[in-house]
């Protein structure tokens, strides 16, 4: 079967590049290295192989700023990489706290801050000639669904019972709000997956048609916007819908 | 003579090409938003970042239905479920 390949995620079954014309268009997941599990087959794919990357990168990073912060002499005034460092974390805390409120905005900033650094680092990882992560549904969904478990577990503790009664509260609504609770994980996770397939797809194309001499000079712009611009925008996006739907449930209903 | 599956793979090509047409909707809301934003930094420039992460935000909302209509497309053109009914 020749489009049988699992472009959405890395999955349960044969993945395969996807075959279209030329033989060097492939932006689907590939499947590197089949094993089996409890009788099911498995395949470690190219999302896993960027991710593992991704997750280096991140961990000499922390490695490296943990050292750094342990070593800071707090009289002196501090060097670039310390600078950027109170950077960072300065910033998240601030847009935790602005879109959180003062009260509840710093215990989740470590949650945040994560998810920005980490969605950021996989959109990016297009540039290095990788396929990024998050152009893989299982890799969005589970980041959704991570969400979805804190908005529910936020909506019992400073709602408690009213969490449930609120989905009846127009009777006549209550399917809708029901659909509503639900389509929440699932149009976080197709935001993030859509935007970033497309600029996969998209970039995919270019360098399989183009010829080669135009090449030096086209997908740059393109990359630009599609991983760099697009990236950006959608990590912002993501965290700042999961901030905003966290915080809803902090008001008493 | 056009075999079962061409048949089933021309369809769905086509219909690939008429499930992007929800990209026209996130195109005009999208244009909208960034109309009214350019026109509230003109009558207060002071609110100029507010006023762009709240626009940001608005316009990936409006995105999402276009994204379903390309999650349509894409799984008719590379993750066929249709071929697996022949």
């Amino acid at each position: 079967m020749s489009l049988g390949s699992i472009m959405l995620s890395s999955g349960v079954l044969n993945p395969q590049a996807v075959e279209v014309a030329k033989d060097d268009i492939t932006f689907g997941v590939d499947g590197l290295i089949r094993y089996n599990l409890f009788g099911h087959e498995l395949w470690i794919t190219t999302t896993h192989i960027s991710l593992l990357v991704v997750m280096i990168v991140i961990i000499v990073f922390a490695v490296i700023a943990n050292r750094c912060i342990k070593k800071a002499d707090p009289y002196k005034v501090p060097g670039k990489f310390l600078n950027l460092i109170e950077y960072l974390v300065e910033s998240i805390d601030h847009m935790t706290k602005a879109n959180m409120g003062e009260k509840h905005g710093l215990k989740f900033s470590n949650y945040i801050g994560t998810l920005f650094i980490s969605i950021l680092l996989m959109n990016f990882s297009g540039l290095f000639g990788m396929r990024p992560p998050t152009a893989d549904y299982g890799v969005t969904l589970a980041l959704a669904l991570i969400t979805f478990v804190l908005i529910h577990y936020n909506g019992f503790k400073y709602q408690k019972a009213a969490h449930v009664t609120n989905l009846f509260k127009p009777l006549p609504l209550t399917p809708i709000n029901i659909i509503g609770e639900l389509a929440t994980p699932l149009s976080l996770s197709l935001r993030l997956f859509g935007n970033i397939l497309s600029g996969t797809v998209m970039m995919g194309l270019i360098y399989g048609l183009l010829p080669k001499v135009i090449l030096l000079l086209v997908p740059a712009p393109l990359h630009i916007y599609f991983d760099i611009f697009s990236g950006a925008i959608q990590t912002y996006v993501f965290c700042m819908l999961t901030m905003v739907f966290i915080s809803n449930t902090f008001e008493d209903a | 003579m056009i075999s079962n599956e061409a048949f089933v793979l021309g369809c769905s090509a086509i219909g690939a090409g008429l499930a992007m047409i929800a990209g026209i909707g996130p195109g005009i809301g999208q244009g909208i938003a960034a109309g009214h934003g350019a026109a509230a930094v003109g009558r207060n420039p002071g609110a100029r970042g507010n006023i762009m992460s709240t626009m940001l935000l608005g316009q990936a909302v409006a995105e999402t239905t276009g994204l379903y209509g390309f999650a349509v497309a894409i799984i008719l053109l590379f993750a066929n479920p249709l071929l697996g009914k022949l």
